[in-house]
């Protein structure tokens, strides 16, 4: 028997080429909003894409001798990463602590997070400017193991891979794979683990790529706890990110949701939201010592101490307290609005750290390009494009197929999922 | 008993004589460091301010011909055409020439940054870059306290450009850097670092009137291969006095030596928590049954 054939037999004996064909075309209405705004940039910033390869990265962007990195490192990379950190917290608690009540939003976690780290490896190759080069690290042409860009990039290639493979089940069940399906699942556990240890390496690694740029960085941002604090603020980053996206889904993906995990989104966000409030704790006294450690109660009193002061209260201690508060009072709109804040404290960290106090003392500051903000709308639109075709036709946010569920409870016949099949 | 006291002593005596000898025999090559770093000593003290190092680099490495003098408004930093610029600093002590390039740092922060190797230490002491390793990622550039690698922003095929000592194409076989070879009044010289720094020495003790007594490159940024004297303190002459003494590199040893020890530790501790709160649930379902 050939693959193709055991394909063809696992999808109900349909073919497996007239069913891919069939699930190309765009479901649904054309002429949305998002479609609307989303196209004529998408289309501009391509152009842009060709101008840059052709004419080289000073044609499109502002970037300089003095400032090496901006916008598509700054933004798209360093801090898109950060709010990709949702997938290791949530495949965290429900693999390893075995937290049963998260399990629904797995998925369309990983699928984010999966799409996250594609579209941003994607935009590091934009700012490339030997691209046909970026293979030299991964083959071997030289290892350079005193890097940490080595080893961020490593870890993006591997945990792209474990993503993938975490996913993977959902493919499967789309295809109609029962074999395969029964493979990939069993690997999920390993690519879990594997997966948490690498997010913790390079989410804190992001931060360790400017500890070499001491002298270059504003005093309040850098200190050699980057590494720690970039690792905590992508704990709250990541899950303010879920919280954030599941109440978008849960209005433009509304029927594909089953009315039982429409129910359970509100005790998900509420746990999120006391994680949120413990993790932003712990990250606020680590910001706390920091400061104090570094003795520089001088520089408060500065513009940039200003600066420094709304980040950190505006955006870290104030949405903490409405974590904390939210969940005394059980409100979801607070949840929400203290979720959109975090985000934009991260955002703000982030670009503090890459690009606003990334030589802070220059006469002529960097500031990015429209040609540099288009490219990177771009990007983010086509990875929403990409989410929303592949939620509208995989099992990401509805139930699995009956199949797949029936094959889990047969191969665990000791665990949870026994109540159910009573 | 077969060992006799004399064979005791014979036996104590022999190894005693090849831990004794064996020890110093192993030590014996990491005394004799092979790492002898080659450098450039600038003198500006000695430096007139002809800019015919400018020429002669520009020369040697086929880049265009840098401005004259008429052309000049302010100071000029290297660029992506330019690997060394020579400016006039109006200081304490009359106008002073100051040549500005790579330093060559002994442990280079960019080499360091570099995730395959294209920006590379050679023994010999210059740091190079190989534009068939490089993928243009200009993390040399963030990492580089002198702010040095410079990249061609307005080519699609664009290079790191920054003085390489002219190690391939004159240092390698035996002759001097062009800057070197060609400096009418002497104001650079060649040499291994230790001689360097001896003759720099030589010279602050003979005319201390002369110079500001100190050697800007033998501890910044743990040690450099290009040295600096000067007539002024090294602030008025536009060299970075706030880079730090130690290496830039070991400002990333501590996280990427934490590495292995993540990879050993997390996952088996992840494991462990899992089967840890699988248990719970297998007693949790005996219970219900």
């Amino acid at each position: 028997m050939n693959s193709s054939h055991i394909i063809s037999a696992d999808n109900d004996g349909k073919s497996i080429r007239k069913f891919l064909l069939r699930e190309l075309k765009p479901k649904g209405k054309w002429l949305t909003p998002f479609n609307i705004i989303s196209i004529p940039i998408i289309i501009l910033g391509i152009a842009l894409i060709i101008i840059r390869f052709w004419k080289g990265i000073g044609a499109i962007t502002n970037l300089s001798q003095e400032i090496p990195w901006g916008l598509w490192i700054g933004f798209d990379v360093v801090t898109g990463v950060a709010f990709a950190g949702g997938a290791y917290v949530i495949t965290f608690m429900v693999y390893i602590l075995n937290m049963k009540k998260y399990h629904s939003i797995v998925r369309v976690t990983v699928l984010n997070g999966f799409l996250a780290y594609l579209f941003y490896a994607g935009a590091l190759l934009l700012d490339l400017g030997r691209p046909w080069n970026v293979i030299n690290p991964i083959i071997g042409n030289n290892f350079g193991v005193s890097s940490v860009l080595f080893l961020v990039a490593w870890h993006f290639l591997l945990y792209m891979i474990a993503q993938l493979i975490e996913f993977s089940p959902a493919i499967a069940e789309w295809l109609g794979a029962r074999r395969a399906h029964k493979i990939l699942s069993g690997m999920t556990l390993a690519a879990v683990i594997f997966g948490i240890t690498l997010s913790m390496l390079h989410q804190s690694g992001l931060g360790a790529l400017y500890l070499m740029a001491k002298e270059k960085i504003h005093p309040l941002w850098y200190s050699e706890f980057i590494p720690i604090l970039f690792f905590v603020s992508s704990i709250f980053a990541g899950l303010s990110m879920v919280i954030f996206e599941g109440s978008i889904s849960h209005r433009v993906f509304s029927d594909q949701i089953s009315n039982k995990n429409h129910k359970a989104q509100h005790g998900i966000i509420q746990g999120l939201a006391k994680i949120c409030a413990g993790t932003m704790f712990v990250y606020f006294f680590l910001q706390l010592l920091v400061f104090i450690h570094g003795k520089h109660w001088a520089l408060i009193n500065t513009p940039m101490g200003y600066w420094y002061l709304l980040e950190i209260i505006g955006f870290v201690l104030i949405p903490m307290v409405l974590f904390f508060y939210s969940y005394r009072t059980n409100n979801a709109f607070i949840i929400r609005l203290a979720s959109i804040l975090t985000m934009l404290g991260v955002i703000l960290n982030r670009l503090n750290v890459t690009i606003i106090g990334f030589r802070w003392d220059m006469a002529v500051r960097y500031v990015p390009s429209w040609m540099e903000i288009v490219v990177t709308l771009t990007v983010l639109f086509t990875e929403i494009w990409i989410f929303r075709w592949v939620i509208n036709r995989l099992p990401v946010l509805r139930e699995s197929p009956k199949w797949a569920n029936e094959e889990k409870a047969l191969q665990k016949p000791a665990f949870g999922d026994k109540h159910q099949r009573a | 008993m077969d060992l006799h006291r004399r064979d005791f002593f014979k036996v104590l005596g022999a190894t005693g004589i090849t831990l004794a000898v064996g020890k110093e025999l192993e030590a014996a090559p990491k005394v004799k460091n092979d790492l002898e770093f080659h450098g450039i000593l600038y003198d500006s003290a000695r430096c007139k301010g002809c800019r015919g190092c400018e020429y002669d680099c520009a020369d040697a490495n086929g880049l265009p011909e840098p401005p004259p003098n008429k052309d000049i408004k302010g100071l000029r930093k290297p660029d992506d055409k330019h690997r060394t610029v020579v400016n006039e600093y109006k200081t304490s002590k009359g106008i002073v020439y100051a040549k500005m390039q790579c330093m060559h740092c002994n442990e280079p922060a960019c080499g360091a940054a570099c995730l395959t190797q294209a920006m590379t230490k050679t023994k010999k002491g210059p740091v190079i870059w190989r534009g068939d390793k490089c993928m243009g990622c200009r993390y040399c550039m963030v990492s580089c306290p002198f702010d040095i690698p410079k990249f061609e922003y307005h080519s699609p095929n664009p290079k790191i450009e920054k003085c390489t000592m002219c190690f391939e194409t004159r240092v390698q076989k035996g002759e001097l850097p062009a800057c070197v070879e060609n400096c009418p009044n002497e104001a650079l010289l060649f040499g291994t670092r230790r001689e360097l720094i001896q003759e720099a020495r030589r010279r602050i003790f003979e005319k201390p009137d002369l110079y500001y007594d100190q050697i800007y490159g033998e501890h910044e940024a743990g040690g450099t291969c290009w040295l600096y004297l000067s007539p002024v303190p090294f602030k008025e002459i536009g060299l970075n006095t706030s880079i730090q003494t130690a290496s830039y590199p070991a400002l990333t040893k501590g996280f990427l030596y934490s590495v292995p020890s993540v990879f050993v530790l997390v996952p088996a501790l992840l494991l462990g928590i899992q089967q840890a709160t699988k248990k719970d649930n297998l007693k949790n379902e005996s219970e219900d049954e």
